[in-house]
């Protein structure tokens, strides 16, 4: 050893592994602008395709006459359901069991849905073309309001399933009802509300909002007749799936079809499922032999592809005097629009709801959801959150500091007195989960002292007197938020998409002089995998993390997986990465093991390479086994140094966290100030302290946006009037507030890193303590429950509700 | 959201800018910083054959005192009005109710000539012109005439505007030495039109209020001059009583759309919460 010799604290550093606040690899192309997005995808002799959509709600489609658009200069082609049926592909599959119209095929279901898809030599001729379609139609009444889907009196929607007493999840009770779902012992819960000394009922209903990603969805189609191959460029979140669900339904052989998804600019749910723009491409382009670009502009995407929520959670709790829940009932009805298209796994039709219990010991539960349909755009997906989680995590956030606002309770020491204690972990739920782990009293208490809470309760009281004096119009608010979260599906006897279990995977290759590629079948849509996925490989092998390359989204390379959603990645791509890495570590140790002449158990894994038990200068680097694996391994071993892993993971992770939001509403304008929020975090294993505290400002502002205003609204008679940014609330820098991020550890027990996810906990989190905020501002004048969004004038109209502005 | 197509033209003076749109009529559009019209090409709500794109023409351009009058050239952007001395010195309230506009980008390409004669009753220079007083010269094929901002809009993008006219330039007096301002815009984000806003002028004297003007922004088809709510400050200290009816004065004449910025009720309350807040800020500024 000399003055040179790296310290084991400098061999560390030197790996930027995990624990590490590597910077984002990826954002040295992003920043410049080179990036390499579907729209930046240019083929040549490429065609445009775009669609004409329907102006109505629901009407009868009697006619459409293309002739004039044929004659537009450019346009090529118009194709409509009838071309469609002429190959099968008028109606496609979705995720949750139902059929979707691919264009309208009689009927049209909701304003905006596709009606005919003209191509042409580019965009503008394309748009010439929908302008010279003339559709004829004749309006039916519209439902709008779900409360109403299974009047008797209510006009059918989808005539396709008239008469079809059962559907993917069991019976109907209507023809506007798609599934009934329900979780729990009913008895025994309704034994507990007979008992119980103190009830709240409440609906809680999560508005429909819309993950909205920067980037809209888009795919570039070429299908080479030659070859008999389908090449599809896509914004997908889950390229695999794609490829087997076009293999299955446009009965092209799998090997046949190449799915590529380059970067993704924002995903959050929006791009899971398959839209009719990817399959009018495909056909466009296996029609025309040309390659055919779809590309949807922003009123499109808002309106079109994948809403997300729209559940309506008539929520009751039962407890005692003193504070302690005894039981807990839900009841959902979940608006999907004209097709249940819900992205979940495929045995799921409410997603995870049934985590609603939350973080509280409930003894019992039942839970039961009812889907309908209505004339709006189909969706459900799981913007930002694992499937219905945000729900979910609302509503028994809402309905707990309903309760502790009944009981006369501070919300917090409620939540304290309910808390599942570290002991009971595994814990079982009443509504069937194995929660992995948790220590929630800690982080409550972090998040309370962190934040003086005691002292801006203090604040809150002298605000509301001076209020009741007259001297102040603002009132206060604290928003307490302690969620659970239930991510990375998941385990094969539970979870599936289309009969695929959902595992992940994850393919190394070590080259000789001490690089390698790592193939993972996960796709960033701006999560940072390229950094991450390689700060797990380097500390697992000792490589360092700029040696490893990390490739995702081509179905021809990478191992089969089942995508980025759900915050799944981590929990079981990441899994899948270590258990990879572990096996590439496994044969290293054979090989060092033969070049030190030692037997493999005399070895221990030091940083970066192997060591000699008690022998400090028999030491080889893991740089020097790569080139070993080439040129020197042991007899009877093959050469290279690879691994395959494929990981179905043994259980759910079980992300929480804690949070407080504070606010000052205006009451005569509505205008709210969010003067502080702090987020304590618990992801288990922090793999880069960096990306996460971005994940969650991001998160956070998502939250923020749905809780404040971010809605798809329709008017009484089907019209979205939200299809817009300057509708539709996407905040800028200067409307979102300034976050405080923290964080407590515990490790996921079955995890191989111990990590758990994280991508999604602050938008989970984040929605209940904004609306907690606004409404406990309004609980003093009377308020038990005011409904999202709390936009400006809905806040002013609660005051004057409630009598505090004349 | 692709807009149509259009041939577009690129004159060098208000003559040939005048000669075009007379020649193409009803068919041709001006095109300033295309921040209003371009958006409504791309909904296709607007679909115009021909632009006549004024950035060619020089003399549409810059800002100058002219006696006790700022003289701002039509092409004169959002972002330079807030660049300005002059604006800022002489005529702060331009130069805040400016700073409300859209975002910078927006600001670098808007105009304030196409924010005027757009007539949308977003738009918020429209009732800050009509505050100060100022009056639009319009250029056409028969010559040159003022209008004063006042007598400008006729309805929610009908204005006095005759086909084949140009907006050249805005003529706003000087408002007195030492006096009081304030824009008050109640808006939803940064890049939102108003859902209320509220334009005043004034001055004091003694601890009361001298001369005032109050300009109402999107609670009506058309921009509006709140007349009786500035006669019912004049010689008040604006106690708590004359604001009240001031803003009931103000709201008794807005008749604002409901949208999602909030029902009909709603913006006419903070309409009134408008004028309340900028009286009280204007005269907390007067000297
Ligand atoms: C996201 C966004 C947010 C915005 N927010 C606001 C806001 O909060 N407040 C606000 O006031 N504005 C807002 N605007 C509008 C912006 O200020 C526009 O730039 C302005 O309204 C129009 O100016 P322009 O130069 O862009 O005109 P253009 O869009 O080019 O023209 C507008 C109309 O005026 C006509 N026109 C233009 N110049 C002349 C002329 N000299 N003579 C005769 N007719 C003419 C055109 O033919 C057209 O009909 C916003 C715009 C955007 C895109």
């Amino acid at each position: 050893m000399n003055d040179l010799t790296p310290t084991r604290e400098q061999r560390t550093a030197a790996l930027e592994g995990m624990g590490c606040k590597r910077k984002r690899v990826e954002d040295i192309r992003f920043t410049q602008g080179r990036g390499n997005y579907v729209d930046d995808v240019k083929l040549p002799g490429m065609l445009h395709g775009d669609f004409v959509r329907s102006p109505h709600p629901h009407a009868r489609v009697k006619k459409i006459d293309d002739s004039a658009a044929l004659k537009v200069p450019g346009v090529l082609a118009v194709i409509t359901a009838e071309t469609l049926k002429t190959v099968n592909l008028a109606w496609m599959p979705t995720l949750a069991g139902d059929v979707q119209m691919v264009l309208a095929d009689g009927k049209v279901l909701f304003q905006n849905q596709e009606v005919a898809f003209v191509v042409a030599t580019d965009r503008y001729a394309a748009d010439d073309g929908i302008n010279a379609v003339i559709v004829e139609y004749e309006p039916l009444p519209p439902l709008v309001d779900p409360f109403k889907a299974m009047n008797a009196d209510s006009p059918v929607l989808r005539e396709d399933l008239v008469g079809k007493m059962s559907g993917a999840h069991g019976p109907r009770k209507h023809d506007n009802h798609i599934f009934e779902w329900t979780v729990g012992d009913k008895e025994l819960t309704d034994a507990a509300f007979n008992k119980a000394e103190v009830k709240i009922k409440e609906l809680i209903s999560y508005h429909r909002t819309h993950p909205s990603p920067l980037e809209t969805c888009q795919c570039v189609c070429s299908f080479d007749k030659i070859k008999g191959e389908l090449t599809i460029y896509g914004t997908f979140q889950a390229p695999h799936v794609i490829r087997t669900v076009v293999a299955l339904i446009a009965k092209l052989p799998e090997h046949k079809i190449h799915v590529i998804a380059p970067d993704i600019g924002g995903g959050f749910g929006n791009k899971v499922g398959a839209y009719p723009g990817y399959i009018c491409a495909a056909v466009a382009s296996i029609v025309t032999g040309k390659p055919v670009k779809w590309v949807e502009d922003r009123i499109e995407n808002l309106t079109a592809t994948s809403f997300a929520r729209d559940y309506h959670m008539t929520t009751e709790i039962a407890a005692t005097k003193e504070g302690k829940v005894t039981g807990l009932r839900v009841h959902v009805l979940a608006d999907h629009g004209a097709f249940d298209a819900c992205a979940d796994p495929s045995k799921w039709p409410a997603g995870f709801f049934n985590i609603v219990t939350g973080s509280y010991d409930f003894p019992t539960a039942h839970l039961a959801v009812d889907g309908v349909y209505t004339n709006k755009a189909p969706g459900g997906v799981a913007y930002r959150c694992s499937f219905r989680v945000t729900e979910a995590a609302y509503c028994i956030e809402r309905a707990m500091d309903i309760l502790a606002q009944k009981l006369n309770m501070d919300p917090a020491e409620l939540r304290l007195k309910n808390f599942i204690k570290p002991e009971q972990f595994p814990y079982h739920s009443a509504l069937g989960w194995e929660y992995d782990s948790g220590d929630y009293h800690t982080a409550m208490r972090k998040m309370m002292e962190a934040t003086g809470y005691a002292a801006l309760r203090k604040e809150q009281a002298e605000k509301r007197a001076a209020f009741a004096r007259g001297e102040t119009r603002d009132i206060m608010g604290l928003g307490i938020s302690f969620f659970t979260e239930i991510v990375g599906a998941g385990p094969s006897k539970n979870c599936d998409i289309l009969g695929i279990a959902m595992f992940d995977s994850c393919e190394i290759r070590m080259h000789p002089t001490g690089a390698g590629i790592a193939r993972v079948g996960s796709k960033s849509q701006g999560q940072g995998h390229e950094t991450t996925w390689a700060q797990i490989i380097a500390t697992e092998i000792g490589i360092p993390a700029d040696n490893i390359m990390v490739e995702e989204g081509n179905t021809d390379t990478a191992p089969y997986g089942l995508g980025t959603y759900g915050s799944r990645s981590t929990p079981v791509a990441g899994a899948a990465i270590a258990m990879a890495a572990r096996k590439i570590k496994a044969k290293a140790q054979m090989i060092a093991a033969y070049k030190l002449e030692v037997h493999e158990d005399d070895l221990e894994f030091d940083i970066d390479g192997f060591r000699v038990r008690g022998l400090q200068e028999k030491f080889m680097s893991m740089k020097d086994i790569c080139w070993a694996a080439y040129n020197s391994v042991p007899p009877g071993m093959e050469p290279g140094l690879e691994a395959v892993s494929y990981y179905d993971p043994p259980n759910m992770t079980y992300p929480f966290g804690a949070y407080l939001c504070v606010m000052d509403i205006d009451v005569d304008t509505g205008v709210y100030k969010v003067r502080r929020f702090y987020a304590l975090d618990d992801c288990g294993t922090r793999i880069n302290p960096m990306i996460i505290e971005g994940q969650v400002h991001g998160g956070l502002t998502e939250a923020f946006a749905i809780a404040m205003g971010q809605e798809i609204r329709y008017d009484e008679v089907g019209n979205v009037v939200t299809g817009s940014f300057m509708d539709f609330f996407m905040p800028t820098a200067v409307e979102t507030p300034h976050w405080e991020t923290d964080f407590t550890v515990t490790p996921s027990p079955h995890h191989p890193i111990g990590a758990k996810g994280v991508g999604e906990s602050p938008n989970v989190g984040g929605v209940p303590a904004f609306s907690n905020a606004v409404n406990d501002a309004f609980s003093f004048l009377g308020a038990t429950h005011i409904q999202m969004p709390h936009d400006f004038w809905r806040n002013w109209k609660a005051a004057k509700d409630l009598g505090a502005v004349a | 959201m692709i807009p149509g197509s259009f041939n577009y033209h690129r004159p060098a003076s208000v003559a040939d800018a005048v000669k075009l749109l007379v020649d193409l009529g009803e068919d041709a559009r001006p095109l300033a910083g295309g921040h209003s019209l371009v958006p409504m090409m791309k909904l296709r709500l607007a679909t115009p054959a021909h632009l006549i794109d004024l950035h060619g023409i020089a003399a549409l351009k810059g800002i100058s005192r002219n006696g006790n009058n700022l003289v701002i050239g039509a092409m004169t952007t959002q972002h330079e009005l807030l660049a300005s001395d002059e604006v800022a010195k002489s005529m702060p309230i331009l130069h805040e109710a400016a700073l409300l506009i859209a975002d910078p980008q927006v600001r670098y390409r808007g105009t304030i000539g196409g924010n005027v004669a757009n007539g949308d009753p977003g738009n918020d220079m429209p009732a800050l012109m009509m505050t100060l007083g100022a009056s639009y010269r319009l250029e056409g094929a028969g010559g040159a005439r003022d209008i004063a901002a006042a007598d400008f809009y006729q309805g929610a993008y009908f204005t006095a505007l005759e086909p084949g006219e140009i907006l050249t330039s805005i003529s706003v007096p000087v408002p007195a030495a030492g006096h009081g301002y304030a824009y008050e815009k109640l808006k939803r984000k940064v890049g939102d039109y108003a859902t209320a806003a509220a334009a005043v002028v004034l001055t004091m004297s003694g601890g009361k209020v001298a001369t005032c003007a109050i300009g109402l922004t999107n609670v009506h088809e058309t921009p509006l001059l709140a007349a009786d709510a500035a006669k019912a400050v004049i010689g008040t200290s604006l106690d708590a009583a004359t604001l009240k009816k001031a803003a009931a004065a103000a709201s008794a004449i807005m008749a604002p759309a409901a949208d999602a910025r909030g029902p009909v009720e709603y913006r006419k309350h903070v309409g009134g919460i408008m004028v309340t807040r900028a009286l009280q800020r204007a005269a907390s500024r007067a000297k």
